[in-house]
């Protein structure tokens, strides 16, 4: 140990001695190790054939299996988000008939198992045969497809659950702003639409994009009425040359490939709602790593 | 205690008449038959201890709180409800958001739009609630940052700027609606104490400019400098009111000379 500095020591002759983080270092190594150790067994494991996994990737059916797995999630998302945001406005309104609705909604969706519901949908044909609007008579099974029933039935699931986070946004913004709002003379639905929900923005995101992940593998429960995305087509590949392991980590590959992309989106949405911080808080990955200070508009000297 | 305005100043018109005002949370009854007047083109300074109803019945002025008894009149007109013979009725939000417009208020916590600049927030409600064309509204929110000294700071937002900062900016976007009356609720009360006084001087430039205003204040050398009268609430009422140089030297509720005793 040293003795404690001499007070005459002037700052100037100091250096400055960062904190070194050894356990950092430390835990890379030991986690480096085991994920290389994990990728040597399974890459030179005899089971798997790689050259299938290969020669399957680009496949015309698993790229429309992809695009039908996109295609899903973002409807549903649509769905979950729209019906989700109007659920949460109903929810937090004064009307005692809007607020029951919506809690019941959001009680009776999050009460039934989301493959259950997806089943459901797709057999609604049983209790609902025809659907007839004004003089027109359909076949329920003509109007809800596979897919319309896969997208019915994650999107209005998704509803119920994208209302909790829209809900939980409202609720974090400061009740003064709805009050300047009203006193300046915004009417209700300007206040929730100009002044609320940008702001609550930043909170809704983070979750929400949770949400459009969950969503992108979600969608692969689908693959139980046929409705074509990418693990149905997998399947139903490997029911015919028995390549179950490979056929799983094709698909494995391109989920990966779609969370990966969702996420970097996330990253830059995120980055779009950062206003409002305190100055300098705005600061992209880039000039966090190179340490420069983003430029401040200069001020005008009138 | 008093009975409403004894003396006001000559030919002034009420812009806010407060008859026997009744306002309860649940079973405590906040503000319990306020008689206020306040005129055109005056300055009123509501003074009084906390919990005392001040920001309670601010906010009734313009219906932000419903009122549960008497009759609350601005510039002529029943705040929050219509009059069709013996009855009143509330109106839709839509008509009091009109009403609103007319009426400016300024917070204690500012309550900038946080993801709107300087700027934007002074434009925004313009185009929004008035639906003047967004050059104008422009220039109309440029001129008045201009005036409370903001100029340089427009295109920043709320976090950026100092308290002292934010609440003048909330002043120019009251401003920037044209308000017949602008309302303050402690608009220095959230300030470092050497903030105080740059939101005091567009305060006074902007009763000096005629402007009617009702202003709930500690701050009690502003009250005795610039306004025309003063109102003390107590109580859920309105203890007694009068030209400030009478009510500060002489004044003739004991609960006043009380609360003078304490805060001078
Ligand atoms: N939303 C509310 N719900 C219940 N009680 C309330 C509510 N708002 C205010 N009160 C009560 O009403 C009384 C008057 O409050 P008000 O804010 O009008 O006082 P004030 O005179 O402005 O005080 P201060 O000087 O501290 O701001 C207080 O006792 C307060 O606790
Ligand atoms: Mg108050």
């Amino acid at each position: 140990m040293t003795a404690a500095p001499s007070r005459a020591a002037r700052s100037e002759d100091m250096q400055v001695v960062k904190l070194r983080h050894w356990g950092r270092l430390a835990g890379a190594i030991v986690a480096v190790a085991v994920v290389a150790a994990l990728l040597y067994v399974l890459v030179t494991s005899p089971n798997v054939d790689w050259g299938t996994v290969g020669s399957y990737l680009g496949d015309p059916a698993i790229l429309s299996g992809v695009l039908v797995t996109l295609e899903l999630t973002v409807l549903a998302m649509v769905i979950g988000i729209l019906l989700g945001t109007l659920l949460a406005v109903m929810r937090l309104s004064k009307n005692p008939v809007l607020r029951t609705v919506s809690a019941g909604y959001v009680w009776f969706i999050r009460s039934i198992p989301q493959l259950v519901q997806i089943l459901f949908w797709y057999n609604i044909a049983l209790f609902i045969p025809v659907i007839a609007i004004g003089g027109m008579r359909v076949s329920t099974n003509h109007v809800v497809t596979p897919i319309v029933a896969a997208t019915l039935g994650l999107g209005l699931n998704e509803a119920a659950y994208m209302s909790e986070i829209v809900r939980a946004g409202i609720l974090s913004i400061d009740r003064g702003q709805t009050e300047a709002a009203s006193a300046l003379g915004y009417r209700p639905g300007q206040i929730m639409g100009r002044i609320v929900l940008p702001q609550a923005m930043r909170v809704i995101i983070p979750p929400t994009s949770n949400e459009v992940i969950g969503m992108l593998k979600a969608t692969s429960l689908v693959s139980v009425i046929g409705a074509a995305d990418l693990l149905t087509h997998a399947q139903s590949i490997s029911s015919a040359n028995f390549k179950v392991i490979e056929l799983l980590l094709v698909a494995s590959f391109w989920y990966i490939v779609a969370t990966t992309v969702a996420s970097i989106g996330q990253h830059y949405l995120e980055k779009r709602y950062r206003w409002s911080v305190a100055p300098g808080g705005g600061r992209s990955f880039l000039s966090r790593l190179t340490g420069r200070r983003p430029v401040v508009r200069p001020e005008k000297t009138a | 205690m008093t009975g409403r305005n004894e003396e006001t100043r000559g030919t002034a018109s009420p812009m806010v008449e407060a008859i026997g005002v009744r306002k309860s949370y649940g079973n405590v009854e906040v503000l319990s038959g306020v008689d206020f007047v306040a005129n055109a083109g005056e300055v009123t300074c509501i003074l009084g201890p906390s919990g005392g109803g001040k920001s309670t019945f601010l906010r009734c002025i313009n219906h932000l709180e419903r009122i549960d008894g008497g009759a609350l009149y601005v510039d002529g007109e029943l705040v929050g409800y219509r009059r069709q013979g013996n009855r009143l009725y509330e109106m839709k939000e839509r008509e009091t958001a009109e009403r609103r417009s007319r009426i400016g208020m300024v917070f204690q916590q500012f309550n900038l739009f946080a993801h709107m600049t300087v700027l934007t927030n002074a434009i925004d409600p313009q185009v929004r609630v008035k639906g003047r064309p967004v050059q104008e509204a422009r220039r109309r929110a440029e001129e008045l940052l201009e005036r409370v000294g903001l100029a340089e700071k427009r295109d920043m937002y709320p976090r950026q700027l100092s308290g002292g900062q934010q609440q003048r900016a909330a002043i120019a976007r009251a401003l920037a609606m044209d308000p017949d009356l602008m309302l303050f609720d402690e608009p220095t009360s959230a300030l470092d104490p050497e903030l105080v006084g740059e939101v005091l001087a567009v305060m006074k430039d902007l009763a000096r400019s005629g402007m009617t205003m009702i202003v709930v204040t500690h701050e009690m050398s502003f009250a005795r400098e610039v306004a025309d009268r003063v109102a003390f609430f107590d109580g859920g009422l309105l203890v007694e009111s009068g030209a400030p140089g009478e009510f500060f030297s002489n004044p003739r509720t004991e609960r006043a000379r009380a609360f003078l005793r304490r805060v001078m």
